[in-house]
């Protein structure tokens, strides 16, 4: 015992003579954490300037070609607001009414919403609240392999698998129809939903959760009145990453959902959406100058324009949420 | 306001979830049953490998406030989270030996945990307010449990809110989020919140770490008051409040319970010799 103070002591004397001359060493230079402390910032400008690059020098030429699509004699603005005939191919007929394709985007984009929302978030909620450990631990990989498959894949799925099977159920469906696409995508989006979704869950701290479960509630009290609200702007962010990704998704509509552009609510039939209709003009068997090929930019833009409002309202709704939670 | 209506009419209503101690059991050993509410016998529990409770025996006596004393770590949170089970919110938490509350087995995987926790309430050591108004953390209790008319629950909650001396400060502002209070105030609403489900026995984690004196007087008064009718578990690491306010003390070191007894025991002539260092003030 008075051995082991001892020691202790003659230890810590050791350690205090080493500490106090660590500390009376000079201090690093200060002229090279300076040049350094500078270059790191240009660094950082330079990296930020590149993408502000990028970003405008996108838009710049979505916006030019566009404006050079609005000049052409056949088209004119009213048309392509006022219409939902899209019928560029057309020759003497040709009409460029946008809402053919973005109801297309819209009503597919819905299809796989209505099917990945609901189920992402009750999959999170079942990982992150209920799921033992080890089945938690299971699952995730499972899903992130999920993401991580090509989009293509599941193009041919819904072609190859889906579309056979909704014709087995029921004879109405076309065989490029916006059902078998939609699902696809919903498919595609629910491993996002799910593990962003779980992500904003399992942030809300501990100490909440221990709360509602000591005064009684159940763990479904729990999650529904108390970890749900408080993870709200996380959810949504994840709801609208997912709108956003179904909006944008090409491979599975360029092969699953058709090509004819048409103002329909009948999931049976053959759509064409925006996405759509840019792979087939990329694809290349029009004329590289003619107006239907300047369409694509023009509905490049539109879809620019539909993803950036949704990612403003995505800031403002979570900026409202922050301010009632935080 | 009349304040003389409140303070009865919200116990009424909480007698109708907190039944009368008499009421509950007809166990064989009704002495013992009918004066402790809680009774632990030969407790261990372990985080994982590292066992944080040896044989802790102790009996909690009804209608009393008992203190638990200690240094820092030496297994009181521990303890009192397993006296409502939340401990089953922690993976590698286990235990063993015999726990019970009244003729409940408190370890049985079978016992009804949502339940055991609204008859055993607990104040957490860190305030943890919802991220929800002033009165919504408060009323949310009630609303698990109890059928309540609009005003019958604003009631409550204001009867809540004055026992834990947070009511002059918040009753202007009770639409305003709780995180937006100070660290004592969301403190004192923690109490009104656990206070508001009419527990039986209300399990408090150093309480008043982060209050002024003034408002730690007025929760010891609301433990004094509250002791007709609860007991009271609370930890402290202010030996003037264990003195002050307990009726029984208990003393852990290193996980075990070092000395159990009347409070002025403990503080006047303790048995240990370590009791006597720690309240002197000569460790921990
Ligand atoms: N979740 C946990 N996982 C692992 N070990 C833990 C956990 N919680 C507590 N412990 C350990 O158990 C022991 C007892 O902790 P406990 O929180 O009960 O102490 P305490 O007496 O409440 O201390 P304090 O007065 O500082 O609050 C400590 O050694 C601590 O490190
Ligand atoms: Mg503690």
């Amino acid at each position: 015992m008075n051995r082991d103070v001892a020691e202790s002591k003659a230890s810590s004397t050791t350690l205090d003579a080493r500490a106090s001359e660590l500390l009376s060493r000079g201090r690093k230079d200060l002229a090279i954490t300076r040049i350094k402390e500078i270059v790191i910032y240009v660094a950082l400008i330079a990296c930020g300037f590149f993408s502000l690059l990028i970003t405008v020098s996108i838009i710049g030429v979505l916006l030019t070609e566009t404006l050079r699509f609005f000049r052409f004699d056949e088209v004119t603005l009213s048309n392509f607001l006022g219409s939902a005939e899209w019928t560029p191919l057309l020759g003497e007929t040709k009409s460029f009414g946008i809402w053919g394709l973005i109801s297309g985007t819209l009503l597919v984009t819905g299809i796989a919403m209505a099917f990945a929302l609901p189920l992402g978030l009750v999959t999170a909620i079942y990982l992150s609240e209920y799921a033992p450990r080890k089945v938690r631990d299971l699952l995730k990989p499972i899903l992130e392999v999920l993401a991580g498959i090509p989009t293509v894949v599941y193009g041919f799925f819904a072609l190859m698998t889906i579309t056979p099977f909704l014709q087995w159920l029921h004879g109405g469906f076309n065989v490029y129809n916006a059902m078998s696409a939609g699902l696809a995508v919903g498919i595609l989006c629910f491993p996002t939903v799910c593990s962003l979704a779980e992500d904003a869950l399992q942030s809300v701290p501990k100490s909440l959760r221990d709360g509602a479960l000591g005064l009684g509630g159940t763990r479904f009290d729990a999650t529904i009145k108390v970890i749900l609200p408080a993870a709200l702007s996380g959810i949504i962010s994840a709801f609208l990453l997912a709108v956003a990704r179904a909006i944008g998704e090409t491979m599975i509509v360029a092969l699953a959902a058709g090509s004819r552009p048409q103002a329909t609510i009948d999931p049976r039939d053959e759509i064409q959406t925006m996405t759509g209709f840019m792979v087939q003009m990329a694809g290349g068997d029009v004329s590289n100058f003619g107006t239907e090929y300047f369409s694509m930019y023009a509905v490049a833009f539109t879809l620019f324009l539909i993803t950036l409002s949704l990612t403003m309202l995505g800031n403002v709704v979570r900026r409202r949420y922050r301010e009632t939670y935080e | 306001m009349t304040t003389k209506t409140l303070e009865t009419k919200p116990k009424r209503i909480m007698n109708q979830v907190a039944p009368t101690p008499s009421a509950e059991n007809d166990s064989t050993d009704a002495l013992d049953s009918t004066q402790y509410a809680i009774e632990a016998e030969k407790l261990n529990g372990w985080y994982g490998d590292f066992q944080a409770l040896h044989e802790i025996s102790l009996k909690i006596p009804k209608n009393q406030v008992t203190a638990f004393i200690g240094p820092s770590g030496c297994g009181k949170s521990t303890l009192l989270r397993w006296f409502n089970r939340m401990n089953d919110t922690i993976f590698s938490a286990r235990a063993s030996g015999d726990l019970r509350l009244g003729d409940i087995d408190l370890l049985a995987p079978s016992t009804d945990v949502v339940d055991l926790r609204r008859r055993v309430g607990i104040v957490f050591q860190k305030a943890n307010p919802f991220p929800k108004s002033i009165f919504e953390n408060v009323a949310f209790g009630p609303r698990l449990h109890m059928q309540l008319n609009k005003s019958e629950l604003s009631d409550l909650v204001e009867w809540s809110l004055r026992k834990a001396a947070v009511w002059k400060e918040v009753k202007d502002r009770l639409n305003a989020p709780a995180l937006g209070l100070s660290g004592g105030q969301q403190q004192r609403l923690c109490i009104a919140r656990a206070i508001a489900t009419g527990p039986e026995v209300l399990l408090m984690d150093e309480p008043c770490s982060a209050l002024d004196p003034a408002s730690t007087l007025a929760i010891e008064d609301l433990m004094d008051e509250l002791r007709d009718q609860y007991t009271i578990v609370i930890v402290t690491h202010n030996m003037q409040q264990a003195s002050r306010c307990s009726d029984k003390t208990a003393f852990f070191f290193e996980g075990r319970v070092v000395e159990f007894d009347t409070t002025e025991t403990i503080f006047t002539k303790p048995s240990s010799q370590k009791t006597e260092d720690y309240v002197r003030g000569r460790f921990g």
